[in-house]
């Protein structure tokens, strides 16, 4: 059997896959990507390649993306997160789609026809509005551990507006909405509709909708209230947070199969 | 060539003064000729802004005018030169010249924004020096009689005031001269540009922003005109031998909007990587004066100057862009979003969509500035243009 790997490094974390001649994944792994990203590439390898009970002879082609593609030094493709992230969604919904990934500080939203083929793009990374980073800093906001923002929104009965597009100026409100007495799970659900909103600016679903990345894996409410808005169920694919890891692996893959990649 | 070209026009720019000749400062896209043609040296701070952006002073300089009320939101060419002026620095001693000439008179045209009549008010304060021009009405549809004879009055209506302080009358055949030449250089700087319809292309957009120099501040002079002779030349024998600019040409690319000054080389850098060559450009384009007619000097400098891209309506403005996607047989077309210069930003009204859908012409949008580059992320481009680029190579490989 032959062995694929893909590593996307990330702005806050480093995700690596392992996968099986057929794209199954039989070894995974996830650390803060850091400050020396080829450390962590190394250690996600080991890390990974030990719950597979692989050795590294085992796999054929490494393929990395993500912020820190070029700092893996063993790899041999660099395929945009935009193209993996749809590679990876497409293994699991093979059909048209639109496909919405929010990650610690970008979001993306990345239109896919019905043969897998990317007709669209667009990335967010002006600012932190409707990213992982703007949960992280309300959540340190609101002195929460970020693991317990899901489970408060979901509690919440009332809506609570935070307006801004600002990280800082939402950070302010929120201060306002404490000394107003709102309650902290009606807060989270408020900065959870504001990231919903950031989203919606950024286009219209075309097909299926699928949703990926740390904040979907974390946050199922979060991807409720998605579906909710744009009015239409929201498919999460198996592995949300490691899907653009798993994209540059059935990258290549593929470069065995055909001898080819995209911009290779 | 170039730089003695251009080295000739700073020196005499900067020498004039103590010479006894007066300075004229002009917008890009203001009536130059007119000024020439009454012996003005004619200074156009929007390249002395480029210049800022290129050699990345701006980010440097535009919090001096930031702080003194010009917000950074606003043009940032405007914020970096008065920053420039504040500061006593200037890409000009890099050239060992001192510092832009002051301005015996400030002329506008607001064809392309407000910015440059604000930009040049603020001088007139400090220098008390007239500052008049020529309010050309925006958005243009079809360029009718009322709007170009009204243009062309306001042109004539300012002659008066530049004999004036140049002291001088005009010539008429002085006029009818230097606007042959002007059409001279618009009709080579046109070939030149046109050029890279040819594939695979000898010059790309990067090339096309440094070779425009002349095109900018000499049209109306014969040096202009010799540049581009020799210029034209070269580039056609690069075309009959094959010569590509990017080396395995795979890609053609449309830029919409102002360039990235401080970023050129990089980004001429990564395409030159992804064998993809930006063929062709708005901005570029924007000193082409096909309506320029020595017989006809006023109205025909109306004309000119109204049917500019950057004045007309975006029914106009989409109509342009799917000629020059299919004179240049392009893939795909990037739009530069520059923060702090909306009137040269394309897709803010729907443009990109429009086309791809009319076209089916892949897009993609960049958000960065013109000089202030505390407003570009270079990861979030870097990574669009090869996802965009990625998407391209899909695309070619499924036809
Ligand atoms: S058109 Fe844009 S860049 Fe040029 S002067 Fe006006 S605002 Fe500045």
């Amino acid at each position: 059997m032959q062995y694929f790997c893909g590593i996307d490094i990330g702005a806050a974390t480093a995700k690596l896959v392992i996968i099986d001649e057929h794209g199954n994944t039989v070894g995974k792994s996830i650390s803060r990507s850091g400050v020396d990203y080829a450390k962590a590439a190394d250690k996600n390898l080991a890390d990974a390649l030990a719950a597979a009970k692989l050795s590294r002879a085992d796999i054929v082609h490494a393929f990395s993306t993500g912020y820190g593609r070029d700092n893996v030094p063993w790899s041999d493709g660099r395929p945009t997160e935009i193209a993996c992230h749809g590679r990876g969604a497409w293994h699991h919904v093979r059909r048209k789609m639109t496909l919405i990934d929010i990650g610690a500080q970008d979001s993306k939203f990345i239109h896919l026809d019905d043969q897998g083929h990317r007709t669209n793009f667009k990335m967010n990374r002006k600012c932190a509005a409707g990213t992982g980073s703007f949960l992280e800093e309300i959540a340190l906001r609101l002195a929460l551990p970020v693991e317990e923002l899901n489970g408060l929104a979901e509690r919440s009965t009332k809506e609570v507006t935070l307006g801004s597009f600002c990280t800082v100026f939402s950070a302010t409100e929120i201060l306002a909405k404490i000394r107003a007495g709102e309650k902290v799970e009606d807060i989270v659900k408020g900065a959870f509709r504001s990231v919903v909103k950031r989203v919606m600016e950024m286009g219209l679903p075309d097909g299926a909708l699928v949703m990926t990345g740390g904040v979907a894996a974390h946050n199922p409410y979060l991807v409720t209230l998605i579906g909710e808005s744009f009015k239409q169920p929201v498919l999460v694919p198996p592995d949300p947070q490691h899907i653009g890891a798993f994209g540059a692996a059935l990258f290549a893959l593929d470069k065995i199969k055909s001898g080819e990649t995209p911009c290779s | 060539m170039m730089k003695a070209v251009m080295g000739k026009y700073y020196t005499e720019l900067t020498t004039g003064p103590a010479q006894g000749k007066k300075t004229a400062w002009c917008t890009s896209v203001g009536p130059a000729e007119l000024l020439r043609a009454l012996g003005y040296n004619v200074y156009f701070p929007e390249n002395h802004g480029a210049m800022l952006g290129a050699t990345r002073m701006a980010p440097d300089l535009i919090p001096l005018a930031n702080a003194r009320g010009f917000s950074p939101d606003i043009c940032s060419y405007l914020t970096s030169d008065i920053g420039s002026y504040l500061k006593g620095e200037s890409p000009f001693q890099k050239m060992k010249l001192p510092g832009p000439p002051k301005a015996d008179i400030l002329v506008f045209n607001t064809n392309q924004c407000r910015d440059v009549k604000d930009w040049f008010q603020f001088y007139a304060r400090e220098w008390n020096v007239p500052c008049i021009g020529i309010h050309t009405p925006r958005s243009l549809g079809e360029l009718d009689g009322p709007v170009i004879e009204d243009v062309a009055r306001q042109t004539e209506a300012l002659v008066p005031e530049f004999e004036r302080v140049a002291g001088q009358k005009l010539d008429p055949e002085k006029l009818r001269a230097v606007m042959a030449l002007s059409r001279q250089c618009t009709e080579l700087w046109k070939a030149v540009l046109e050029a890279a319809a040819a594939v695979p292309t000898p010059i790309t957009f990067f090339d096309g922003t440094i070779q425009m120099g002349p095109a900018v501040v000499l049209r109306g002079s014969q040096d202009a005109v010799d540049y581009y002779k020799v210029l034209l030349a070269e580039l056609k024998q690069c075309i009959a031998n094959g010569v590509a600019a990017v080396d395995g040409e795979k890609f053609r690319i449309y830029w919409d909007g102002m360039p990235v000054w401080g970023k050129l080389r990089d980004l001429a850098t990564q395409f030159q990587a992804l064998k993809a060559a930006v063929v062709a450009s708005t901005y570029c384009n924007s000193w082409i004066f096909d309506d320029l007619d020595p017989a006809d000097p006023f109205k025909s400098m109306a004309r000119a100057y109204c049917r500019l891209f950057i004045c007309r309506s975006e029914d106009r403005k989409e109509k342009y862009m799917e000629e020059m996607v299919a004179k240049y047989k392009v893939n795909g077309i990037l739009y530069h979003d520059a923060k702090t210069c909306p009137n040269n930003s394309n897709n803010r009204y729907q443009m990109p969509q429009r086309l791809e859908q009319k076209l089916r012409i892949p897009y993609l949008v960049i958000h960065g500035d013109l000089n202030d580059l505390r407003l570009y992320s270079e990861e979030q481009a870097r990574t669009n243009i090869e996802a965009f680029i990625e998407q391209l190579a899909e695309r070619a490989a499924h036809r």
